[in-house]
């Protein structure tokens, strides 16, 4: 793992706040929202819930509904961390079942 | 001669949406849709699985962290639509806002019977079979199947 880089003395805060999980080391990776398949969810609802939240066309809601039904996920979208959190609580109130993570 | 066409129920017009639904059926929905929130005060059940699903698969510490801000926004999302479809449940003319409620209610209720029925891929809910002791519970979550796809067809038309 790599060391955290000591900022110069001169603006050094009185505390480091390092996270838990250690420092990402690349910090601009985009977030991912992944939509999963679930037998109960309706396949126009689905589409329907895409192009309305994300303002997706016709095709591209359809495409990504097609994506998840057949290969069991798709990316539905990305950005921030705070982005995607909001895309995931909007996905959620809608019933469907997306999470989040960090692109490789 | 021409085949009867079935008669629209739920249709996009000027400025909202008509609906025209029967009295039995507004009845019977005003009294399902509100057990949401009982099953919302009861989240670490397996029934409401679906309606506060996992964001973070492999981080349980953030997802922890989601679900200490979220699940508290998600309810209220929920309760608000229910609020909104209570109030508008004996209308024949509804906005889009109003509409958008009655899809998240009906779709909420939706999921969580269809956890219990613990639906899979595979099957044909429509295709009921009347011995089934769970034959009301399925002819239920068909019905409601079609509702969603009523409002859902009404509210892309526009």
């Amino acid at each position: 793992m790599l060391p955290v880089n000591a900022p110069s003395a001169s603006t050094a805060p009185a505390e480091l706040d390092v996270p838990a999980g250690g420092v990402d080391i690349r910090p601009d990776r985009p977030w991912i929202v992944i939509v999963w398949n679930d037998p109960i969810n309706l396949m126009s609802y689905v589409t329907f819930v895409f192009q309305k939240l994300f303002g997706y066309s016709r095709e591209k809601a359809t495409s990504l509904m097609l994506d998840v039904h057949e290969k069991g996920r798709a990316v539905v979208s990305s950005g921030s961390r705070e982005k995607a959190e909001l895309d995931v609580f909007r996905l959620h109130e809608h019933g469907l079942w997306a999470t989040m993570q960090q692109d490789d | 001669m021409a085949l009867r066409r079935r008669r629209w129920r739920i249709r996009a017009t000027k400025g909202g949406y008509d609906i025209q639904l029967p009295d039995e059926e507004r009845e019977l929905l005003m009294h399902l849709l509100p057990q949401i929130r009982e099953v919302m005060e009861h989240p670490d059940e397996e029934r409401a699985r679906r309606l506060f699903p996992v964001a973070y698969l492999n981080d349980v510490e953030r997802d922890a962290e989601y679900h200490r801000f979220m699940r508290e926004e998600l309810v209220a999302s929920r309760v608000a639509a229910l609020e909104q479809f209570m109030a508008t449940a004996q209308e024949t003319h509804l906005d889009e806002a109003a509409l958008m409620a009655w899809m998240q209610c009906v779709n909420s209720v939706r999921l969580v019977l269809g956890t219990v029925l613990d639906i899979g891929e595979d099957d044909e809910p429509l295709n009921l079979d009347e011995n089934d002791p769970r034959f009301p519970e399925f002819a239920l979550y068909g019905y409601l199947s079609v509702l969603l796809e009523e409002i859902m067809s009404a509210l892309s038309a526009t």
